[in-house]
């Protein structure tokens, strides 16, 4: 098993980056277009998450990711020294309520249900970790 | 990476969108739709064919303004979409909130 790390600041000009690391990750696995743009949108959204509202966009600040492509499944594993925030938690929100009140959030967090099989949370002296799970049947 | 441009070519303004667009650059398609309206658009054109990425950041944006273009009787039509952008747009449900067409063609022959 083959880990690949990435390690970011916490600003939002970093997720172009965490992108291209994304896609040169995923490139050798020949996904299909549409499998390899959700998973780095996925990603994407925890991160952009914890960099906006989790640290306030603090570039002292940083978040781990590490992917790892085991039996069948990519795992990304997400972490980060912030306040915990366990989407798992998280009541999503009706799509008439987000245009209703004109919030611009919310969103992301629905994708990421939507495009991952499995999420996992844990906090644990300090450090979350957000684990995402997308299983390929071959 | 993204660069945007607003072209009027009555009676539509005509925003061209070029990139990637995630919550570092969202406020720039903010504006721009801003810009449109107060420059007294009817008829707001989205010109998605060289849009490549766009997340729930930019997403958001165009959610925001659904009930001001409601409100204000603005047309508002995104057109050029590549697959997998399309397809995010599809996940949330977004297809059925926002008027999405294949090309300019196609557009300008429905309106």
């Amino acid at each position: 098993m083959i880990a690949h790390r990435l390690q970011i600041t916490c600003q939002t000009t970093a997720l172009a980056e965490l992108r291209a690391f994304l896609d040169k990750v995923l490139e050798p696995l020949h996904l299909t277009e549409q499998d390899h743009h959700q998973l780095k949108l996925a990603v994407e959204e925890v991160c952009a998450n914890l960099i906006i509202h989790s640290h306030q966009c603090n570039e002292h600040d940083i978040i781990k990711l590490t992917v790892k492509n085991s039996k069948g499944q990519l795992i990304f594993e997400i972490q980060d020294e912030g306040e915990a925030f366990n989407m798992l938690d998280y009541k999503v929100p009706d799509l008439k309520n987000v245009i209703a009140q004109k919030r611009k959030g919310g969103l992301g967090i629905i994708l990421v249900k939507k495009i991952m099989d499995e999420i996992q949370f844990e906090s644990k002296s300090g450090t979350n970790t957000c684990r995402l799970i997308k299983r390929f049947s071959s | 990476m993204l660069s945007l441009e607003i072209i009027k070519e009555h009676p539509h303004h005509i925003l061209t969108l070029n990139g990637e667009i995630d919550a570092s650059n969202s406020v720039e398609l903010d504006d721009s739709i801003r810009k449109m309206i107060d420059d007294g658009a009817q008829s707001i054109l989205v010109d998605g064919t060289n849009l490549h990425y766009i997340s729930s950041a930019g997403l958001g944006v165009f959610m925001s303004y659904l009930e001001d273009f409601q409100a204000e009787g603005i047309r508002f039509i995104i057109y050029g979409l590549g697959p997998s952008v399309l397809e995010v747009f599809k996940i949330l449900g977004l297809d059925q909130l926002i008027s999405i067409m294949p090309d300019k063609e196609t557009v300008i022959k429905e309106i």
